[in-house]
C-alpha cells in the first residue's frame, strides 16, 4: 500500500494521523480486530463492578429518599459515582483512539455503540450506557452479528431505555393482576433500526407479536437483567411468519438468531457501515457483496468489513464524510500526540471544558444523540455554520489549552500526511504565529473530512 | 474581537449547487426592496416531533369510551364545546380560543400508515408526499415547495428556527436557518486564510462564510438565562427574533417542539411540551402585535397520534390519528374541526388508534390557497404530491 493509501486509510477506517507502522491496509486491519484487544488492556475500561455498584448505591438512595429528606446529600453523591462512570466511559473511549494501533477496531465500538443507541433516563442510570459500551458491544465488534445483538437487547441500558422493563404481557400472570400492559418500543426498535431495517416487510403485527414475545425480559437495580416469569405473555408468538414458543428467554433467542441473519438485516448493516464509513450515498454494488459476504459467513462481521474493504470505493481519493465531533476531537489529541494517560486522568470539570462542552458547540452533546436511532451521517448536518463557528474556535484554542505547540509546517504533515492540499501548505506557511497556523490545520477541509 | 450570539443560514437540499442558490454567498440581514410576491399574510408551521397524544391534548369527554380506554390520563380537562376539554396545562389558551383565534382539527394525521416510525412519520410529515413515495426519494419539503412556485422571493421570505433540522423548509428555493447561541472569534488575517483554505471544498465554504459573516456583524444584547425556564426562555428567544422578521419580509416560519414521546407515565410527561406549546402561541400572538396576528394563520402537526388506550406503564405508545392545533387571527377558531369517528373498538384504526378521518395536508393545503391563492392544481400534484384536497373546510376567515 502507497502512503497515500496508508494516510487515507488512517483516516477513513481509522482514528487518524500519525499512524507510524499502523494497520492501515485491510489485511493487517482484519489481522488486528482478530487478534487480543491491546488497548482494552493497555487502557482499562469501566468494571462490570464499578458499573453495577455505582448504579445499585444511587437507586437504593432514591428510593429511600421518598422515606428519609435527609439522604439527600448521600443521593448526590452517588449521583456524582454514576456521573463519574460515564465521563470514564467517554475518556477511556477517547483515549483508546488517540493510542491504539488498531484504530478500525476503535472506530467499529463507536459505530456499533451507535447501532445499539441508548440514552440514561434518570441519574442513576448514566453510567449504564458506558457498561453496555464496554461489555455488551466491544467484545464482539469482530465476532458475530447476533452475539451482539443479544448481549444488546439483553442489557439493562436498552432494557430500560426501550421501556421493556415496563412492558407486561396481557394475558400474564401480572398482566391479569394488575391490568398493566403491552410496551412495543423495543420490540419496534429492533426490527427498525437494530436488526430488519424500516424498509423492510414487515407489519405492524410482528411488531406485536414480538413486543408479546420479549415479555419477560426486564431488569432491575438489584439484579441486573432478568428474566420474570410473571410477566411473560404465554402461548406462542409469530413474528414474519415464523413461530416461537417456550419457556423464558430461549424463544427470544431463537427469534434475534432469525433477525441476525435475515437476508434485510444483511443489507441493513451494510448499508449503515458504507454509510458511516465511506459515503453518505452509498453504491448498491458494495452493499449487496458485503450482505452476500455476511449471509454466505452465517452472520459474521469480519467477512461483512472484508467485502466493504475489497470494493473500489473503499480507498477512492475522495473523502466525503465530515468526522463527527468525539472523532475531530480524538484525531486533534491524536495529531497533537497527547498521551492516553493524560486523557483518562482529566477530573469531571477538565473533561468538561476540554471535551464536552466543545462537543456540544459542534452539535454532538455526549450520551444525548436525541433518540434511538443514534447520530447523524450526513456531513451536512455537521458542517452547518454554528458546527463550524464551534469547530473553528477548538481548532484556534485547542493546542494552546492542551498545552502542545508543534511547528505549523510540522504539524501539517503530523496530522494529514499526503492529504494536505497546496492550499492549506500555503496558509500554514503565510500564518502570523503558530497558533494560527495549527488552528488553520485542524480547521481545514481534509482534517474534519474522512 | 467579533463575537455574535446567533447564526443564520441559508438552508440548501443536497443536490443543490452553489450556483443555483444565489443567497448563499451573501447572507446578510438586509431586506430586498421589492413588492411582496405573497402578499400580507403569514404561515406559520410548528412540527411538533415525538407524536403528540392529540386525545391528551383535546380530550373526547362526550365519547363514552374515553374514561374506559383512559382511566389515569382522562380527567381535569378545560370544557371546550361541551364535547372536547382542553388538558389543564393548556388552560393559558382559552382566551385565544374563547377570541376565535384558536381551534383544532381532530382524529386527523398524514397518510402515515402502520409502521408507527417516528423517524419515517417525520420524513413523510415533511416531505408531504404519501405513502407510494419510497423514503428518501424526495429531497425537498412541502413548504420549500410551495415557495419554489412563487418567483421572486428573497429568502428572507421564510425562516426556520431553532436548532433542529427543519426538512419541511429544505429545497432549491431560498429559506434560512436562525439559531441562538453561537460565538466565534476571528482576527481579519485569520479569516483570509481561512477562506483560502475552504475554497474548494463547498460545504465547509459555505458553512465557514456564513459563520464569519454573522460573526462580523456584531452582537446584540446578552438574553442568555438560567434555570428551571430555561426551556421557556429558549422559545422566547426564537419568538422575538422571528417576530420581528414576520413583522417585516419574512412571510413564513417554521419550528420544532419535541419532547411528546411519552410511552410512560404520561401525566407527568407532558407537561413540559405542553407548557412549552402554549408559551409558544402565547409570546407568537404577543410578539406580532395585533395587526399581524390577525393576518396569521399557525398549524403545529405532529407525525402521527397514540394509541387510543393508556399502555401498561401510564403511557401511550405510537398510534395513528391525532390533533392539529390551528391558531392565529386569520384562523375561524373557536371550534374543534373535523369528522370524530368515535372511540368504540370497531371504530377505531387497526383496533387500537384515533381512525384518521381527514389528511392533514389537505388543511394545510387549503390554509395556503386561502392566504396565497395558489391553483388547486400546483397544491396537489406539486405542493403534496397525490393529495386530494376534497371541499373546502372553511379553515379561514
Amino acid at each position: 500500500m502507497t502512503n497515500d493509501l496508508h494516510d487515507l486509510s488512517a483516516i477513513r477506517f481509522g482514528t487518524g494521523l500519525p499512524a507510524p507502522g499502523r494497520a492501515t491496509t485491510p489485511e493487517a486491519m482484519l489481522a488486528a480486530l482478530a487478534g487480543p484487544d491491546l488497548a482494552a488492556s493497555a487502557w482499562p475500561g469501566v468494571s462490570r463492578e464499578e458499573v453495577t455498584r455505582t448504579y445499585q448505591d444511587a437507586a437504593r438512595l432514591r428510593r429511600a429518599l421518598r422515606r428519609d429528606p435527609l439522604l439527600r446529600p448521600a443521593y448526590r453523591d452517588a449521583t456524582l459515582a454514576t456521573q463519574a462512570v460515564q465521563t470514564k466511559g467517554l475518556l477511556v473511549q477517547m483515549a483508546r483512539g488517540v493510542g491504539s494501533e488498531d484504530g478500525f477496531r476503535e472506530r467499529l465500538v463507536q459505530f456499533w455503540a451507535d447501532h445499539f443507541t441508548t440514552e440514561a433516563r434518570f441519574r442513576h442510570d448514566v453510567g449504564l450506557t458506558a457498561g453496555m459500551v464496554e461489555h455488551a458491544i466491544r467484545p464482539h465488534v469482530g465476532g458475530r452479528f447476533l452475539d451482539m445483538l443479544a448481549a444488546a437487547t439483553l442489557h439493562p441500558a436498552m432494557l430500560i431505555y426501550l421501556d421493556q422493563v415496563q412492558s407486561v404481557g396481557p394475558g400474564s400472570r401480572a398482566g391479569q393482576r394488575r391490568g398493566s400492559g403491552l410496551n412495543e418500543n423495543l420490540a419496534r426498535e429492533l426490527l427498525e433500526l437494530h436488526t430488519l431495517g424500516v424498509g423492510s416487510d414487515y407489519a405492524q403485527e410482528d411488531v406485536r407479536q414480538a413486543a408479546e414475545l420479549l415479555t419477560g425480559l426486564t431488569a432491575d437495580a438489584d439484579q441486573g437483567f432478568f428474566f420474570n416469569a410473571n410477566f411473560a405473555e404465554p402461548g406462542p408468538e409469530t413474528v414474519l411468519g415464523r413461530s416461537y414458543d417456550g419457556e423464558g428467554i430461549a424463544p427470544v433467542l431463537s427469534l434475534l438468531a432469525d433477525l441476525a441473519v435475515h437476508p434485510d438485516t444483511a443489507r441493513h448493516l451494510a448499508r449503515k457501515l458504507v454509510v458511516h464509513f465511506i459515503s453518505d450515498i452509498p453504491d448498491e454494488g458494495q452493499i449487496a457483496s458485503m450482505a452476500d459476504a455476511y449471509l454466505a459467513s452465517d452472520g459474521a462481521l469480519a467477512p461483512l468489513y472484508a467485502a466493504m474493504f475489497a470494493h473500489p470505493a473503499a480507498f477512492a481519493p475522495t473523502a466525503h464524510k465530515a468526522r463527527q465531533p468525539f472523532d475531530f476531537i480524538m484525531a486533534t489529541m491524536r495529531a497533537l500526540e497527547v498521551p492516553p494517560a493524560e486523557i483518562i486522568g482529566m477530573g469531571r470539570g477538565e473533561a468538561r471544558k476540554r471535551i464536552i462542552l466543545p462537543m456540544q458547540a459542534m452539535g454532538q452533546a455526549w450520551a444525548r444523540p436525541g433518540g434511538p436511532d443514534g447520530w447523524e451521517e450526513d456531513a451536512a448536518a455537521w458542517i452547518t455554520p454554528q458546527g463550524m463557528a464551534a469547530r473553528i474556535n477548538w481548532a484556534m484554542s485547542a493546542p494552546d489549552d492542551l498545552g502542545r505547540r508543534p511547528e505549523p509546517r510540522v504539524f501539517v504533515q503530523t496530522a494529514l500526511g499526503n492529504r494536505a492540499s497546496e492550499r492549506l501548505i500555503w496558509a500554514v506557511n503565510a500564518a502570523q504565529d503558530q497558533r494560527e497556523g495549527l488552528g488553520l490545520v485542524l480547521a481545514a477541509p481534509e482534517f474534519n473530512r474522512r | 474581537m467579533m463575537n455574535r450570539r446567533f447564526l443564520l443560514r441559508s438552508l440548501g437540499g443536497v443536490a443543490c449547487s452553489a450556483a443555483a442558490h444565489p443567497f448563499l454567498s451573501t447572507v446578510t440581514l438586509a431586506q430586498s426592496n421589492g413588492t411582496a410576491p405573497l402578499g400580507d399574510h403569514r404561515l406559520i408551521v410548528v412540527i411538533l416531533r415525538g407524536a403528540m397524544d392529540g386525545l391528551d391534548a383535546v380530550q373526547p369527554v362526550g365519547d363514552a369510551d374515553f374514561a374506559r380506554l383512559r382511566p389515569t390520563l382522562a380527567g381535569g380537562g378545560i370544557d371546550l364545546d361541551g364535547y372536547f376539554a382542553l388538558h389543564p396545562e393548556l388552560g393559558g389558551l382559552m382566551p385565544m380560543w374563547k377570541a376565535g383565534a384558536l381551534g383544532f382539527v381532530h382524529a386527523t394525521s398524514t397518510p402515515y400508515r402502520d409502521k408507527r416510525s417516528h423517524f419515517d412519520g417525520q420524513d413523510l410529515l415533511e416531505a408531504g408526499t404519501g405513502m407510494d413515495v419510497a423514503a428518501g426519494a424526495v429531497r425537498d419539503g412541502w413548504l420549500n415547495r410551495m415557495l419554489q412556485a412563487v418567483p421572486g422571493l428573497s429568502a428572507e421570505t421564510a425562516y426556520a428556527l431553532g436548532r433542529d433540522a427543519q426538512p419541511m423548509l429544505e429545497g432549491p428555493a431560498g429559506a434560512r436557518l436562525w439559531t441562538p447561541d453561537v460565538t466565534l472569534d476571528l482576527s481579519a488575517q485569520s479569516r483570509l486564510l481561512l477562506e483560502h483554505v475552504y475554497h474548494d471544498d463547498d460545504l465547509f465554504r459555505e458553512a465557514a462564510t456564513e459563520a464569519m459573516d454573522l460573526a462580523a456583524m456584531g452582537a446584540p444584547e446578552d438574553a442568555m438565562q438560567e434555570g428551571g425556564n430555561a426551556r421557556l426562555s429558549d422559545i422566547d428567544e426564537l419568538v422575538t427574533f422571528a417576530a420581528a422578521r414576520l413583522q417585516a419580509e419574512t412571510r413564513i416560519a417554521a419550528f420544532s417542539l419535541s419532547g411528546w414521546d411519552t410511552h410512560r407515565r404520561q401525566k407527568a410527561a407532558i407537561v413540559t411540551s405542553l407548557r412549552r406549546l402554549q408559551h409558544l402561541f402565547l409570546q407568537l400572538e404577543a410578539g406580532l402585535g395585533p395587526a399581524v396576528w390577525g393576518k396569521t394563520t399557525v398549524l403545529a402537526m405532529t407525525e402521527f397520534g397514540r394509541t387510543a388506550a393508556e399502555n401498561g406503564s401510564g403511557g401511550t405508545d405510537h398510534g395513528t390519528g391525532g390533533v392539529m392545533f390551528v391558531a392565529g387571527g386569520a384562523v375561524r377558531g373557536g371550534r374543534v374541526m373535523g369528522q370524530w369517528p368515535g372511540l368504540s373498538e370497531a371504530a377505531l384504526y387497526d383496533r387500537r388508534d384515533l381512525m384518521p378521518t381527514s389528511d392533514v395536508r389537505a388543511w394545510a393545503a387549503w390554509a395556503m390557497r386561502g392566504m396565497y391563492g395558489f391553483d388547486r392544481g400546483l397544491l396537489e400534484n406539486t405542493v403534496f404530491p397525490g393529495l386530494q384536497m376534497g371541499d373546502d373546510p372553511g379553515l379561514l376567515m
